[in-house]
């Protein structure tokens, strides 16, 4: 027996906790670019505020694309919605309304990891001070994971939150994935060769797979690899077949728990046979960008079909 | 006036309760013991468990300081204390049901009539109702303070929703993590059971038509209010769900939760919302915290509600004063522990005496709580008394006073070691088909030297109470 309401608390409380989670991953691709490049770093700093999906609120309150200006808006503003604060904010009032679902533990690292990062970006962080600030957010978000995973029941509760995990992260990795190529191909024809462009990697390193990619690819970096391994690859945790996976197993747990199978089934399973149809080749074929839009389109239509499903409101 | 010090009083030393706690104490180094009182402040907050501050936004979560030396009280004394309490709690129980229904005490004449009907907290909706097992007032906290060796006195009589008890439970068990070697030497009696009393109680006063094991829930007015914490501790500890009013509604005659499959019905509701907000049919309609309908459901038997709808007229302020008639009335004999004399601001003869001596009393709203909208005349300037005499003068009625008594005061660690301060004690009681007080309480303690305000939105700390098994 789970409150709706509860239901809705845990998957936010997940779905926030990803998203502090990947922006400092976002953050740290952004600055490894500025410092290995040798010209103006703006543009670095612009792909990164459009890659995190906050051009528009970034432009209401900054001229230029600064690493002081970007990183600020990114980790600290509370009026950026997205910013790892505001993240770990709505990610623990979240969990303090349902903590009598929470274990102990979990609720004491969400706690706890509140309590560091507020002190932490209580203040303007200073470029060299960057790398560090970055290690302990995903120092902090590994520690509320990790107590979740090891103290938490497997059951309604814990679908719910892995739910909430993979949709936030799916919509992240697809985001990502289409800016990058939309700023990084010049031309569809490059698709199949090989890019002496360090620029590559850093789309890798956004989503932690700089060293993953090379145990499966061969070192270099071909577009059709890279985005052979964030859509289709079924074993790299940040892939959107693998995050589909994931939700298809959680929704399919629910609907066995409860003995009835909703809207919500239907569109997780049609999108996770999108994924697992062909070959990379074939999404290039019907063009990406209009592969990862209507991806991240279906992606918000699922969760809100699980919110309307299970009665979160 | 030298006030009575539970621990160290006037020619004998340490008194007997407080010997085998001396003993350990005097061996133990003074800058380990500072270091565990931080230790306490770090598993605080660490667990969250904070209290909000009305009207002080950056403050809004903030810590109940905790003090590391316990409050000590023979099993004798608890017992005598028991006994009055019990006492008392059944006359609350006999008072409401009168006052409900044949208003036996009114037509004695020994409580006026105007006293309950032009009183916010009686609910004329609730006449005639009688709740399931007939029980009114469920969880009771009896704020009780001390003079002297003997000498207990109730203050307040918290029938509606009191809070404070999950502080009893995490300061024991943050004491018992802190210096477990003394619990080894010293046996306290345990209050660990609270919740699975509680949760016993409840469902022993569950609606006739409720299944065996009824459904209990908890309701809170949300994460927002002061005693969110409370509200989770206990549903967690019980095992039952934590509810705000938007996850309920009436489905079918009962009042039911929005699940994740549907709704389900409730049978026990334990609400921490006031009477004002339960129904927006009913009562405030403006109130998003209650459940439209609930008070039909109620009317029909069909849920248990805890504390019950109306309660607050026996726990008011004004009806206070009247306790000692009422214990008698219903028990048939004297009340076992006193009242603190109460001039009624209402009576003109009273009020005259108020007034001339402002600066000795302590003058209190009928309807206040939390020691806000009070008046500690020894405390005060004289520009404070003045204002409050003229607030005073304009609405009698809405005011009580008491003498300042010169509550007894049991240590605290500072700085410079052990330093008395005031304390008062709420024992939490439960009634259902019996009467059950776990041994222990939140004792409150004024940190700052000399203050009687205890109040911890008032810079008031706590201490655990520990009932020697003796």
């Amino acid at each position: 027996m789970l409150l709706g309401r509860t239901a809705n608390g845990i998957y936010w409380m997940n779905r926030y906790i990803e998203r502090a989670e990947n922006m400092a991953r976002l953050i740290d691709a952004g600055l490894r670019m500025a410092l290995t490049r040798t010209s103006n770093t703006s543009d670095e700093w612009a792909s990164v505020v459009v890659s995190a999906g906050a051009e528009a609120g970034f432009r209401t309150k900054h001229d230029e694309f600064t690493a002081r200006s970007v990183t600020d808006y990114l980790l600290r503003d509370t009026e950026n919605p997205s910013s790892v604060m505001s993240s770990i904010d709505a990610g623990r009032i979240n969990a303090r309304m349902v903590r009598t679902a929470l274990t102990r533990e979990t609720w004491e690292a969400i706690n706890s990891g509140w309590m560091v990062l507020k002190k932490l970006l209580s203040r303007p962080i200073d470029e060299p001070d960057l790398p560090r600030v970055l290690d302990t957010i995903k120092r902090e978000t590994a520690l509320i994971r990790g107590c979740f995973y090891g103290t938490m029941l497997r059951n309604e509760i814990f679908d719910f939150a892995q739910i909430g995990t993979y949709v936030e992260r799916a919509d992240n990795t697809a985001r990502i994935l289409d800016v990058k190529y939309y700023v990084l191909l010049p031309s569809i024809s490059w698709v199949g060769s090989t890019l002496d462009n360090y620029q590559w990697e850093s789309i890798l390193r956004s989503v932690s797979a700089h060293r993953s990619y090379r145990w499966v690819y061969e070192a270099d970096y071909r577009p059709t690899n890279i985005a052979d391994f964030l859509i289709v690859n079924g074993r790299m945790p940040r892939s959107l077949a693998f995050s589909y996976r994931m939700i298809e197993e959680h929704l399919g747990f629910l609907a066995r728990d409860y003995g009835e199978r909703h809207a919500c089934h239907d569109t997780a399973r049609q999108t996770l046979a999108r994924l697992q149809v062909g070959s990379i080749k074939d999404i290039f074929d019907a063009g990406l960008h209009e592969f990862l839009r209507d991806f991240i389109r279906d992606n918000n239509k699922l969760g809100n079909q699980v919110a309307q499903d299970y009665r979160f409101y | 006036m030298v006030a009575f010090d539970e621990m160290l009083s006037g020619d004998t030393g340490v008194r007997n309760a407080y010997s085998d706690y001396d003993r350990w104490f005097q061996k133990q180094d003074p800058t380990r013991l500072n270091e565990k009182m931080s230790d306490a402040e770090n598993v605080f907050r660490k667990t969250g468990i904070t209290f909000a501050v009305y009207g002080q936004e950056e403050a809004s979560e903030r810590l109940i300081p905790f003090d590391i030396v316990p409050r000590i009280l023979s099993g004798s004394e608890w017992r005598r204390l028991t006994q009055g309490i019990e006492q008392r709690v059944q006359a609350l129980n006999a008072f409401l049901d009168d006052i409900y229904h044949r208003q036996e005490i009114l037509k004695a004449g020994r409580v006026p009539r105007s006293l309950i009907a032009g009183n916010e907290a009686f609910l004329p909706e609730m006449v005639g109702v009688r709740p399931p097992a007939g029980v009114y007032t469920h969880i009771i906290g009896v704020d009780v303070v001390r003079t002297n060796e003997n000498e207990f006195f109730v203050l307040e009589d918290n029938a509606r929703t009191p809070s404070g008890v999950s502080y009893m439970l995490e300061n024991r068990e943050t004491m018992m993590q802190l210096f477990p070697e003394l619990f080894q030497q010293i046996k306290v009696r345990p209050v660990e059971n609270y919740p699975q009393l509680l949760r016993r109680s409840l469902a022993a006063v569950k609606p006739d038509g409720a299944p065996d094991r009824p459904t209990i829930a908890v309701l809170t007015p949300g994460s927002f209010n002061s005693a969110f914490f409370e509200h989770a501790f206990l549903a967690d500890q019980m095992g039952v769900e934590l509810v705000e009013g938007q996850d309920l509604r009436v489905v079918d005659g009962h009042v039911a939760m929005r699940t994740t499959e549907g709704y389900k019905q409730i049978d026990v509701l334990y609400r921490r919302v006031d009477d004002a907000f339960l129904d927006p049919l009913t009562f405030r309609p403006d109130s998003a915290l209650g459940v439209p309908g609930i008070m039909d459901v109620y009317r029909a038997g069909n849920i248990t509600i805890a504390n019950a709808p109306g309660t607050g007229i026996a726990d008011d302020k004004a009806i206070y004063s009247y306790m000692p008639e009422i214990v008698e009335f219903y028990t048939g004999r004297k009340a076992i522990l006193g009242n603190i004399p109460t001039w009624r601001c209402s009576e003109p003869d009273s009020l005259k005496y108020v007034l001339e001596h402002l600066d000795e009393l302590v003058v209190k709203e009928v309807h206040g709580s939390g020691g806000y909208g009070m008046l500690v005349g020894p405390a005060a300037s004289k520009k404070e008394c003045e204002e409050f005499a003229a607030k005073l003068k304009a609405k009698p009625h809405n005011y009580i006073a008491q003498p300042t008594l010169s509550l007894s005061t049991c240590p605290i660690l500072t700085e410079k070691g052990l330093a008395p301060r005031h304390v008062d004690l709420r024992p939490f009681v439960l009634v259902s088909d019996r009467i059950q007080i776990v041994p222990g309480g939140l004792t409150r303690v004024a940190l700052k030297e000399g203050s009687l305000v205890v109040n911890s939105s008032q810079g008031g700390g706590t201490k655990d109470t520990w009932v020697l098994d003796d």
